[in-house]
């Protein structure tokens, strides 16, 4: 299956740029698009502490099972306001 | 007329969040706005760089709105949240309640702004004469 992974702030810095397209096996988790992304830009493994994550713009665990198509967001610690 | 909850890169306008809002039944009114400031933790900040995750934050906006209206007796809300380049003094964000008598305004209002810091998917970078930094804020 192909899912995109959308990278903000420090993270896209550190990969430039804000989307990586990951083709993963069937039963791949968030955290399983995680690992493939940092392999792909290991500048994001450094920066991975704190980080949370979006399912199709819903927050969601590690766990989270994927299915094509999705799209999976990497979540900084947060500073808006 | 303008959405209750927006993401935009243009200059935020305080009246327009207020005058988006539900408010026949209205006593009170309550905004908050966040501004930039020309110091964040003993370092100088020169301009602050917001950048979101537009589709989502909306989303959570109307999720933080939901919350609200749960906790307390308000009749609306809009959440407005600028991104790009920001220059000291303006506003970062603005948020706007209406209720029937004034406690419940205020009470959802500070809920909001803190909740949006919790969990609205927004980043701050500080620009200062000693180089940048991207925030990471402990709610």
């Amino acid at each position: 299956m192909q899912v995109t992974v959308r990278l903000f702030a420090a993270h896209r810095e550190a990969a430039g740029t804000h989307v990586v397209v990951a083709e993963l096996p069937d039963g791949a988790t968030v955290s399983d698009a995680l690992e493939r992304v940092c392999a792909q830009h290991p500048a994001i493994a450094k920066s991975a502490r704190g980080i949370a994550f979006a399912l199709n713009r819903t927050h969601v665990s590690a766990d989270a099972a994927l299915a094509d198509g999705d799209e999976v967001a990497l979540l900084p610690p947060v500073a808006g306001g | 007329m303008t959405p209750h909850f927006l993401v935009s890169a243009d200059t935020l306008d305080e009246r327009a969040a207020v005058e988006c809002l539900a408010s026949d039944g209205a006593g009170a009114v309550a905004t908050f706005v966040g501004r930039v400031r020309n110091s964040s933790r003993g370092r100088d900040v020169t301009r602050l760089e917001y950048e979101a995750y537009p589709e989502m934050a909306q989303r959570v906006f109307e999720q933080i709105a939901d919350e609200a209206k749960t906790r307390h007796e308000i009749i609306d809300i809009a959440i407005h949240h600028r991104v790009g380049s920001l220059s000291i003094g303006e506003a970062s964000v603005v948020i706007a309640v209406s209720s029937r008598h004034r406690a419940a305004a205020f009470d959802a209002c500070r809920f909001a702004i803190d909740r949006l810091k919790q969990i609205a998917p927004i980043w701050k970078k500080e620009h200062g004469p000693d180089g940048s930094v991207w925030v990471e804020d402990r709610p």
